[in-house]
């Protein structure tokens, strides 16, 4: 390779306090969700770390989840979905249809549903990305025909106001397990065994990198803070993994959950797809001006989002067991919440997976927590709309400060 | 020395990590128009705000003295009050508005808590009477030209009856009969007994019409120059503001010119918005390897929709003609094609066009051609760190590490950005669009050491610029561009700045 080499520069070990300050944002929101947690804890006089308790909060935030990692990139790329809340319900009752009245074969069935997720992106992108129609119009209208259509089929097809139940196989995803292969008493022994894989290879592959980066003179934290950080990090993680082995295991639903954030967070940081929808949410012009078609990459955009929403239509009516009219009911606020509570900036280019799953978390540890200590839907509302303009405020007060 | 009007003592002011102004002192004298000078970053327009009370007092340390007292502004209203009104580089003008509107906003004509249309219609006449602008005052903002658009900001700054105007580049944007026409009226305020402080890089306009030049470098006063005791040289001006001496402005190329590269034949677009007006007629020309190829034109000549036009179709309708890369007929009709062809368009504009100035520099560096640091979709990161690495110290550009967002870099640098991006697309033709355009005299040179590097390498440059000296510098060939038409074509030989206005005078007659 003729091109000088980088490596050749020394390498920057800043100072821990430099390095905090320089992922304020990070550290902030990770610190945020702790407190959060602990807070809780202490007030439901330590009930929100229970097993059941903590395998609850991923069965019941997994979908919100699973959204904001499409909600983001919308977001990034400078645009918004409002949709998505009605999307769920619209795809829950073809899933309905499909499965429970035309006992339709269970595989063709998720294929169809995740196809009908992607015909509404396109729909919705088609609009935004070819004929420049802002995306709030676009997918308000979206929220309001695909609501309609859901109780256009719900009224028609089925009796009353719901469709099931679903045959326990479709509910797997949702609401299953994973299997257990060795006895080991009380605990899940699959589970523990992921818990303590997990950590030990996020600590390898950042490691790695660490290293890679070292040897290319960018700025690293030193090494005892990096294995400290570490640490902490995997005791929570195998505090959680094992409070939720010794109910009954880990939920499918949380793999699932955990490999589509490690698909996003690659995709969003090392592929040229993820780069691209960066750099138009920064600059649109600038972009299409360095040959990047803006116009079918927005579109796919909407796509991926539709497609992720019907995922969590799927869950979330097979975990209910039935289709309603009102399914996925203002679900859209929770998942635009979350993105901006971890960082999306409104006016795009900004944003990161690591943040918008942290914010769903904090959402989801706040409905849990509050509901456990029997706060009704109206106070929870007030304190979650205070939450989310409070971390934005603070973000937007670092950033004009530093 | 008593008809100081203002003068601002040991001026500091510091941001987090750097000195922006450290002890500066500017005397400035009732009456005259004084030169504020300066390579990008030296803390001009630092000064002007801390003038202004952008930066409100306490934020500062050094005394200004006005009119004869110590002043501590902690607005802008508090300096528009006593007379001082500055005008910024980006215009803050809403262009939905009217002229009228404009000149009065946040300064209404009211009685009764009504708007008083008429008298803010007359009042608004009188003032773009003194400015010497011919428009209606129910115009819109956005109806008007750059030129036109400055000289309303002027007569707003009128209309709250100016004593000390601060002018922040205000030619930056305006062709040369603009410039002048702005330029004469300072002139013609300096007679009225306004004075000026004129913040520029065109050293040009600093001889025609300052009294004194104070030039400031990194954040220092260097000197200040009396204009009326000693001939002012450009050279002394430049010695000063870069603490060296610039032996010439221009490097020297000496590089064999080879076959035809890059053709355009008969090409014709028309406007995007009015769509039946064509504003580019019959365009031939053609850049050899190794040749640099100016572009001249007035403000508005469709030089930069000509290039727009053919990067792409990034600009206009029923665009139609033929592009020739090498001999060979290429299609280039979206910018992917165009690129892939061997094309890139350095644009005028890289604030909007040219950077994501949320992103790294690094990211900035490999948008237009991901794929050459990626396997399969996925970036290879450490290739992509040398890449961008490797550009930042071929290119000088000035910055933290490649992780600097682009947003926080110098005009020069994020210019150098842009530069770095499409020599990484690896072009056969590059077309330069106004490539130094609000940079300071430093950094133009290299990019003038790079545009030979180009040349050297057997590549061809289109250039565009506004800058007449700049062309005559460093083109082999000048095309001269009006209304949408090639006019001349004039080897270095015979191009001069008449011969250049000649031809563009000439053609306008004759279409008359």
């Amino acid at each position: 390779m003729s091109s000088a080499n980088p490596a050749t520069e020394s390498s920057h070990v800043v100072s821990i306090g430099d390095h905090i300050r320089n992922n304020i944002r990070e550290y902030g929101m990770l610190i945020a969700l702790v407190v959060i947690m602990l807070l809780f804890q202490y007030l439901t006089n330590g009930v929100l770390f229970r097993p059941q308790n903590l395998t609850n909060i991923v069965l019941q935030n997994s979908f919100i989840v699973i959204m904001a990692l499409g909600m983001l990139l919308v977001i990034v790329a400078g645009h918004i979905d409002l949709s998505v809340g009605s999307v769920v319900g619209f795809v829950g009752a073809v899933a309905g249809v499909l499965v429970v009245q035309m006992h339709m074969n269970l595989a063709l069935a998720t294929v169809i549903c995740l196809l009908m997720g992607a015909a509404v992106g396109a729909w919705h992108g088609y609009f935004i990305a070819y004929h420049r129609i802002p995306s709030f119009i676009v997918t308000l209208s979206g929220m309001l025909v695909f609501r309609g259509l859901t109780y256009t089929i719900i009224n028609t097809t089925g009796n009353g106001s719901s469709i099931g139940p679903f045959p326990p196989a479709f509910q797997i995803v949702a609401t299953g397990f994973i299997p257990d292969f060795a006895d080991m008493g009380g605990i899940h022994s699959t589970s523990i065994l992921l818990t303590v894989a997990i950590p030990i290879v996020m600590f390898f592959l950042s490691w790695r990198r660490r290293s890679v980066n070292e040897q290319h003179g960018i700025d690293v934290e030193p090494f005892s803070f990096f294995v400290g950080q570490n640490l902490v990090v995997a005791a929570a993680a195998i505090f959680i993994g094992y409070q939720i082995s010794s109910y009954r295991g880990l939920p499918n639903v949380l793999i699932l959950m955990l490999l589509l954030i490690a698909l996003y967070a690659f995709a969003t940081q090392r592929t040229t797809i993820g780069r691209r929808i960066y750099a138009m949410g920064g600059n649109e012009k600038a972009t299409k001006l360095s040959g990047i078609d803006t116009r079918r990459l927005t579109f796919y955009t909407f796509i991926n989002m539709g497609i992720l929403a019907s995922i969590a239509g799927i869950i979330i009516a097979t975990r209910l067991n039935s289709a309603t009219a009102k399914g996925g009911d203002g679900l859209e606020l929770d998942v635009i919440a979350a993105c901006f509570i971890g960082g999306a900036s409104a006016s795009g280019g900004v944003g990161k997976v690591t943040g918008a799953v942290i914010g769903a978390l904090i959402m989801g540890v706040l409905n849990q927590g509050m509901s456990i200590l029997g706060y009704q839907t109206d106070s929870q509302k007030m304190i979650k709309g205070a939450v989310l303009l409070a971390a934005v405020f603070i973000d937007v007060y670092n950033k004009n400060k530093g | 020395m008593d008809n100081t009007i203002l003068e601002m003592r040991t001026i500091t002011k510091s941001f987090p990590g750097v000195n922006a102004l450290e002890n500066v002192n500017l005397k400035v004298r009732q009456g005259e128009i004084h030169a504020l000078v300066g390579e990008n970053g030296a803390g001009k327009s630092t000064l002007m705000k801390v003038l202004s009370g952008v930066y409100p007092a306490g934020t500062y340390d050094g005394d200004i003295y006005y009119d004869g007292a110590v002043r501590q502004f902690k607005t802008i209203k508090d300096s528009e009050e006593i007379g001082i009104i500055i005008i910024h580089q980006e215009l803050a003008l809403v262009p939905l508005l009217s002229i009228a509107e404009n000149i009065f906003l946040g300064n209404e004509v009211v009685a009764n808590g009504m708007i008083n249309w008429q008298e803010t219609f007359t009042r608004t006449k009188k003032l773009l009477a003194k400015v010497g602008l011919k428009e209606s005052p129910n115009t819109l903002v956005t109806d008007i030209g750059v030129g036109k658009q400055q000289l309303v900001e002027i007569a707003k700054a009128l209309s709250k009856s100016v004593k000390l105007l601060i002018l922040d580049e205000p030619t930056a944007s305006l062709n040369e009969s603009d410039s002048d026409a702005l330029l004469n009226l300072l002139i013609e305020f300096r007679n009225q007994g306004i004075t000026s402080i004129i913040i520029t890089h065109k050293l040009n306009e600093v001889r025609k019409v300052a009294d004194e030049i104070t030039v400031l470098r990194d954040g220092m006063t260097v000197k200040t120059l009396n204009c009326h005791e000693e001939e002012i040289s450009e050279d002394i001006i430049i010695r000063n503001m870069v603490g060296r001496e610039l032996a010439d402005r221009y490097p020297p190329r000496s590089v064999p010119i080879g076959e035809t590269i890059f053709e355009v034949k008969n090409w014709n677009a028309f406007h995007q918005q009015h769509r039946d007006r064509q504003i580019l007629h019959d365009i031939n020309v053609h850049v050899r390897k190794g040749e640099v190829v100016g572009i001249a034109g007035l403000m508005g000549a469709g030089r930069t929709e000509f290039a727009m036009s053919v990067f792409g179709r990034s600009y206009g309708h029923k665009v139609s003609g033929e592009v020739f890369l090498e001999g060979k007929l290429v299609d280039t009709s979206t910018v992917r094609k165009a690129i892939d062809a061997g094309l890139a368009y350095v644009t005028e504009d890289r604030k909007q066009l040219g950077l994501v100035l949320s992103n790294s520099i690094l990211h900035n560096t490999t948008l237009a051609n991901l794929l050459g640091v990626s396997k399969a979709t996925v970036i290879d990161d450490v290739r992509e760190l040398q890449v961008a690495t490797n550009y930042r110290s071929k290119l000088r550009i000035r910055s933290a590490g490649v992780f600097q967002e682009a947003g926080n870099l110098s005009g020069g640098n994020q210019q150098k950005v842009v530069l770095s991006k499409w020599l990484f697309s690896d072009p056969d033709v590059l077309i330069l669009d106004e490539p130094t355009r609000g940079i300071d005299v430093g950094a133009k040179y290299e990019i003038y050491s790079i545009i030979n590097q180009l040349a050297a390498d057997g590549k061809g440059v289109l250039m565009i610029s506004s800058e007449m000296p700049e062309l005559l510098g460093t083109c082999d060939r000048i095309y001269v561009m009006n209304e949408g038409r090639i006019v001349a074509e004039l080897p270095k030989a015979e191009a001069s700045q008449e011969s250049i206005m000649r031809a563009i005078m000439r053609s306008g007659e004759k279409h008359q």
